[in-house]
């Protein structure tokens, strides 16, 4: 915790030496971007930007990973399947983001539906892959106890399942959430009108650095936040009957 | 134990195997006969037996017997709706739910008395809250073995229950479950290679041959759980001539 505090503040310090020699055009001080957050939160467009981008980080993200989990489970568990939709995913995982961005504003059309889409798509594959993967991995003699005590089909996802997928679970989450911010920025940048990647766009227009690290700092600040206060906690829950290394 | 757990346990279900024969794949891709004409059949409330070799085929068998493996060429008849329980090699408890937590699943219908009940028979009493990576292999034998129990089985399959235990817990487990078998009428299948498990707690003994594995003979138990020393001994003799049959002389 302490080494991470301290690298914070010689990162922010660097800044600062940087910007007194450089154009404040072009790399403005923390305390001139720190000026810029409290304008446009004053304004009301930092937090309306930041309210838009992260219910569609949300969004996509959830039906990415709803999605992704479903697959990869009936992709790991059933070899049938895997050999059939093993390609269609290797695509997908191998195709730009930009690609699949601009095909579904092309096909679907410049809407909300188009962006959750095409963000959700490109985290699929990543999920699909590493759930496959859990799911691969499940411990067959505990399926056998499971059928012969009669588990339903709910409480064997949630008892025995789902406790083995958690960690593949977790991995996918704090990978995928940094993956689908990043896109979600994009998407705003082609095709949404509003959100940090639209403010992003106009602040290149302007050439005005202090705005875009304004809505770039806060929004990254509080994606960390996200994950360390709900990623690592239900890592560290689903870990918990796991004896302490010693 | 016996008072408050006798009232849990259901009446036993009638068992009809026959397995005519049961091949696998090895590693190397060739088939092996791993059960050859097997038969046997248990009434309800009756306890076999099975002793053989280790490596024989016993825990094909069970695994048969609890319809977990369907490819094999013959029949198994269970009662319907008879409620099975099975106690494993390996104790196969879930990691991440405690001990009573893993009762409770498996045996979602069982009260907090009941299991406090087979918790304190079995020693567990000081562990039902302890996850089962925090118990020795004995203890986690001993929560696999209670929650067979407490899903309150018609049909109780055990496969080697006691090994790994310490023989004096082992002998006390065995005098437990034996009057829990007197005093109700669970049908019950136990694999084992030690004749004093199957002297304890069986009606008849089946004495298997190695793989492929078939019935070299039985031993029927004529006052079963309650052997006089003579009886006993008889009755040991009995296997060993059985399991000394195939050994070339």
């Amino acid at each position: 915790m302490g080494a991470r505090l301290g690298s914070l503040i010689l990162m922010l310090l660097v800044w600062q030496a940087a910007a007194h020699f450089a154009n404040p055009r072009m790399l403005p001080s923390p305390l001139a971007v720190l000026d810029s957050v409290r304008l446009h939160t004053t304004s009301g467009d930092l937090p309306r930007a930041l309210a838009a981008t992260i219910a569609r980080v949300a969004a996509s993200f959830a039906l990415a990973m709803t999605a992704g989990s479903a697959l990869g489970y009936a992709m790991g568990r059933t070899r049938a399947l895997d050999r059939w939709l093993d390609a269609p995913i290797v695509v997908l995982l191998n195709l730009p983001a930009l690609v699949l961005i601009v095909l579904a504003y092309v096909w679907i059309g410049l809407n909300e539906t188009a962006a959750l889409i095409a963000v959700a798509l490109n985290k699929l594959p990543n999920a699909v892959v590493t759930i496959r993967e859990g799911a691969r991995t499940l411990d067959a003699g505990l399926d056998e106890m499971a059928a012969v005590f009669g588990f339903s089909r709910w409480k064997r996802l949630r008892h025995v399942v789902a406790p083995q997928l958690a960690p593949y679970i977790a991995a996918s989450t704090r990978s995928g959430l940094s993956l689908v911010w990043k896109i979600v920025l994009v998407v705003e940048l082609l095709g949404r009108p509003n959100g940090v990647g639209f403010e992003i766009g106009t602040a290149f227009q302007l050439f005005d650095v202090a705005s875009l690290l304004a809505y770039a700092l806060p929004f990254t600040a509080i994606m960390l936040i996200v994950e360390s206060l709900l990623v690592q906690p239900f890592e560290r829950h689903a870990a918990r009957w796991r004896p302490a290394r010693g | 134990m016996s008072n408050r757990l006798n009232a849990m346990l259901p009446v036993g279900a009638p068992l009809a195997v026959d397995v005519r024969a049961k091949r696998a794949r090895n590693a190397a891709g060739e088939t092996v006969e791993i059960i050859a004409g097997l038969a046997f059949a248990l009434a309800a409330g009756e306890v076999a037996a099975l002793i053989g070799p280790s490596g024989c085929g016993k825990s094909t068998l069970m695994r048969i017997i609890a319809g977990l493996d369907p490819a094999f060429e013959g029949s198994v008849e269970r009662a319907p709706g008879a409620r099975l329980a099975m106690a494993f090699q390996e104790p196969r408890l879930l990691p991440w739910r405690s001990v009573e937590d893993n009762l409770r699943l498996a045996a979602p219908q069982s009260i907090a008395a009941e299991r406090t009940a087979l918790f304190d028979a079995l020693g567990l009493s000081d562990h039902r809250r302890h996850f089962p990576g925090e118990l020795s292999l004995g203890l986690a034998r001993r929560a696999s073995l209670a929650r067979a129990l407490a899903a309150k089985p018609d049909l109780l399959l055990l496969d080697e229950p006691f090994v790994s235990l310490d023989p004096a817990l082992a002998r006390a487990i065995r005098a437990d479950l034996a009057r829990l078998i007197a005093s109700t009428r669970l049908t019950g299948v136990l694999v084992t290679h030690e004749v004093e498990d199957a002297l304890d707690l069986a009606d008849v003994i089946y004495v298997l041959s190695p793989r492929p594995a078939h019935i070299l003979g039985e031993v029927r138990i004529d006052t079963p759980r309650a052997l006089d020393p003579a009886r006993r001994a008889a009755r040991a003799a009995d296997v060993e001539r059985l399991r000394g049959s195939l050994k070339p002389t």
